[in-house]
């Protein structure tokens, strides 16, 4: 081996572990936290010298202002709905836009194109506004709208893109065989968008997942809280207070979550960049 | 006069035409959804458009944001009436014309087949549009139709009437003192904010990605599932784990890493420059993951023959990089790079999960370190200032569209060039 490899691969290892180190800390300091007894921050160590189990019983306890069971349902629910809801609405619309040239196609894509520009956020005076004098403060039901609605232009375009670069003779042959339009969408075209139709799956159940804006503005008693609200509520009612809690919480949604993205990232990636450079 | 203008001229009221064609189902129905149109939208067109010119005049009796709201619906329902006033004239006009050139009439049946055959792209993506009309356009445009009332707390319904103003609060922005400077203040920082934190995170992305696919380096499966680990946490987990990792007395950081190495406690969330700091390498930590996984796989495709090819004529590792590795990722990864930056310009949830925008800055609604998106947040939940909000979103969103057209425009020429 010659030196000049030696050191390439010497200075490699060398930065890559600790970048491995700058990743990891973080997330075992996290899960030592939630295993730490007491409430505070400034005892807590990375390995607990008397590790229990208090915090995550605490969870479940179901307190007035920690219903973490609540929140959780809340969370999947909300966001289980809205990527049933973002899958369909998005491939229908996208089947529509690659396969038909029907009027108002040109105009209904720019329109997309403007709305996927125009953050969604715009509308949030307009919600928190509405929201309040139409009392519709707390309805899940409208977040799953929003959110669908958010989801709509920029994976329509995704998956147009995508179902484009599917052959039109399979359209065709099929069409000649009989089949009829829907028949077309769910047996040809949607086996093979499956790359895409992931993509546009776990946004959709990602999304309200990550979503602070237009959660915290609807959803306003605990009960109706997801996720995000409700832990950002524990640490930040008395900052540093109920930290640890707040680290059992955050663990039992991450893992599972940081499973499915480990299992689906190439599903993920594959399906993004296939889409988007063919826009 | 010929047939086609004489139908048109009939259609003016929804069904005659058809009649005078003798189309007598055809005109019956149109007749009977105009005639419906006006009946179920009749009382909300009247108030609507009323309301929308004056938005109330009289306390209690007007709420000035219903009024504008239904004045919004009415407009979109106007527009509906419209497109369906349009296929009535049409349909009666392209008839006449049969007429005239004595060819036989199209029959209702021909109509219901043509329909169902035209109509199927309109049926499936007609859900969508229906969402994306009430979840989406409307807000939109209520909220911009809000920059241009004097909707605060002091103009709310139902003790007061709010106003149109027109162009005013534009104009306070850019001429009362305090807003013009934490308008530009914040302006300021999220430029800079975007710029600084997006290209982190993408140069790191990159890098690490040519780092772990070097041909001879071992425990690439290690490297890459540690690495990917920052993207398969949740964000908003992340970003409050942070918080407490960061707090001035508590933190992990000030306590147990700087305390270590013997430098005294640095103020993360109570000076502006270092939460600036902290913000960023935290985003360069949550952002560079997504543009790993991307690189990799770019990095995966190339065929070895290029680089085969570079080393018999003789080039160097780092032309063979600056030649061919380099070019290859930025042009596959354009868009997923523009939308990082696009998505930091935005991005609310590490602002405020972080630190609220904050440290507070003495007589100003925004934080030391609040971007657009966070400011005009607090101004419409924290102080009630609806139409300073709105103005600012106007604003912000046509910074934002220009920007991605820009881009848009330059990405297009990018891949054409290469």
């Amino acid at each position: 081996m010659n030196r000049a490899k030696f050191f390439r691969l010497l200075i490699s290892h060398a930065i890559l572990i600790f970048m491995a180190i700058i990743i990891i800390y973080p997330l075992l300091w996290t899960i030592g936290a939630s295993f730490n007894p007491g409430n505070s921050l400034i005892s807590t160590t990375m390995i607990p010298q008397n590790p229990t189990l208090d915090h995550y019983r605490e969870l479940f306890a179901g307190s007035e202002s920690l219903q973490y069971v609540q929140w959780y349902l809340n969370s999947l629910k909300i966001s289980l709905f809205t990527m049933i809801g973002a899958v369909i609405c998005v491939s229908f619309t996208a089947y529509a836009f690659s396969r038909f040239r029907f009027k108002g196609r040109q105009n209904a894509l720019t329109l997309f194109l403007l709305l996927q520009m125009i953050p969604q956020f715009s509308a949030l005076i307009a919600l928190f506004v509405l929201a309040q004098i139409l009392g519709m403060m707390n309805s899940h039901w409208l977040l799953i709208l929003l959110y669908i609605g958010g989801l709509i232009p920029l994976n329509t375009y995704l998956m147009k893109g995508y179902m484009d670069s599917i052959p039109m003779d399979l359209d065709e042959s099929a069409k000649i065989d009989g089949a009829s339009n829907t028949r077309i969408f769910l047996q040809i075209i949607m086996p093979l968008s499956k790359p895409m139709i992931a993509v546009v799956a776990m946004t959709g159940f990602t999304g309200p997942l990550g979503d602070f804006i237009l959660a915290s503005t609807i959803l306003r008693s605990p009960e109706y809280y997801t996720l995000p609200i409700g832990l950002y509520n524990l640490v930040n009612d008395v900052m540093g207070a109920s930290f640890t809690t707040f680290a059992a919480g955050a663990i039992l949604i991450s893992i599972p979550i940081a499973i499915i993205f480990l299992l689906l990232q190439k599903n993920f990636v594959s399906g993004l960049t296939a889409g988007g450079t063919k826009g | 006069m010929q047939a086609r203008k004489i139908a048109l001229l009939l259609s003016i009221l929804p069904g005659l035409g058809q009649f005078y064609n003798k189309q007598w189902i055809k005109g019956l129905l149109f007749l009977g959804f105009g005639i419906s149109f006006f009946v179920v939208f009749g009382d909300l067109l009247n108030m609507g458009f009323w309301g929308l010119a004056t938005l109330g005049t009289e306390v209690p009796r007007d709420n000035s944001i219903f009024l504008l709201a239904e004045g919004l619906i009415a407009i979109i329902v106007t527009i509906f009436g419209l497109a369906f006033y349009y296929v009535n004239l049409r349909d009666a006009y392209k008839n006449g014309q049969r007429r005239d050139e004595n060819r036989p009439m199209s029959s209702l049946k021909r109509d219901y087949q043509n329909l169902i055959a035209q109509g199927y792209p309109y049926l499936i993506s007609g859900p969508s549009l229906f969402i994306l009309i009430f979840a989406v356009i409307f807000p939109i445009l209520f909220s911009f139709a809000l920059a241009f009332t004097n909707y605060d707390l002091y103009h709310s319904p139902p003790a007061n009437l709010a106003d149109w103003v027109g162009f005013d609060t534009f104009a306070k922005i850019f001429t009362v003192d305090i807003w013009r400077s934490t308008f530009f203040s914040v302006l300021g920082w999220t430029v800079i904010w975007t710029l600084v934190a997006s290209t982190l995170q993408v140069a790191l992305g990159i890098f690490m990605a040519v780092l772990v696919n070097q041909k001879d380096l071992r425990f690439k499966k290690f490297y890459r599932i540690v690495l990917v680990l920052p993207w398969a946490v949740p964000g908003f987990v992340t970003i409050l784990i942070f918080a407490g990792l960061f707090n001035d007395s508590f933190g992990a950081i000030n306590n147990d890493i700087l305390g270590m190495v013997g430098i005294d406690a640095i103020p993360w969330l109570t000076d502006e420059n270092w939460t600036k700091l902290a913000l960023i390498l935290m985003q360069g930590w949550l952002g560079f993951p997504f543009i790993f996984l991307v690189t990799t796989g770019v990095l995966q495709s190339i065929p070895d023959d290029l680089y085969e090819a570079a080393r018999i004529d003789g080039a160097s590792i780092f032309a063979q990089f600056r030649n061919i590795t380099m070019p290859m990722i930025l042009i596959a990864t354009a868009p997923v790079i523009i939308t990082q930056y696009t998505f930091n310009f935005n991005n609310f949830n590490i602002i405020y999960l972080f630190n609220g925008g904050g440290p507070s800055v003495p007589g100003s609604t925004a934080g030391g370190t609040d971007i657009l998106v966070s400011w005009i947040y607090k101004l419409t939940l924290q102080s009630s200032q609806y139409s300073l909000a709105a103005a600012l979103t106007i604003l912000l969103s046509v910074f934002v569209i220009a920007i991605a057209l820009w881009q848009f425009r330059r990405t297009d020429a990018f891949k054409e060039g290469a």
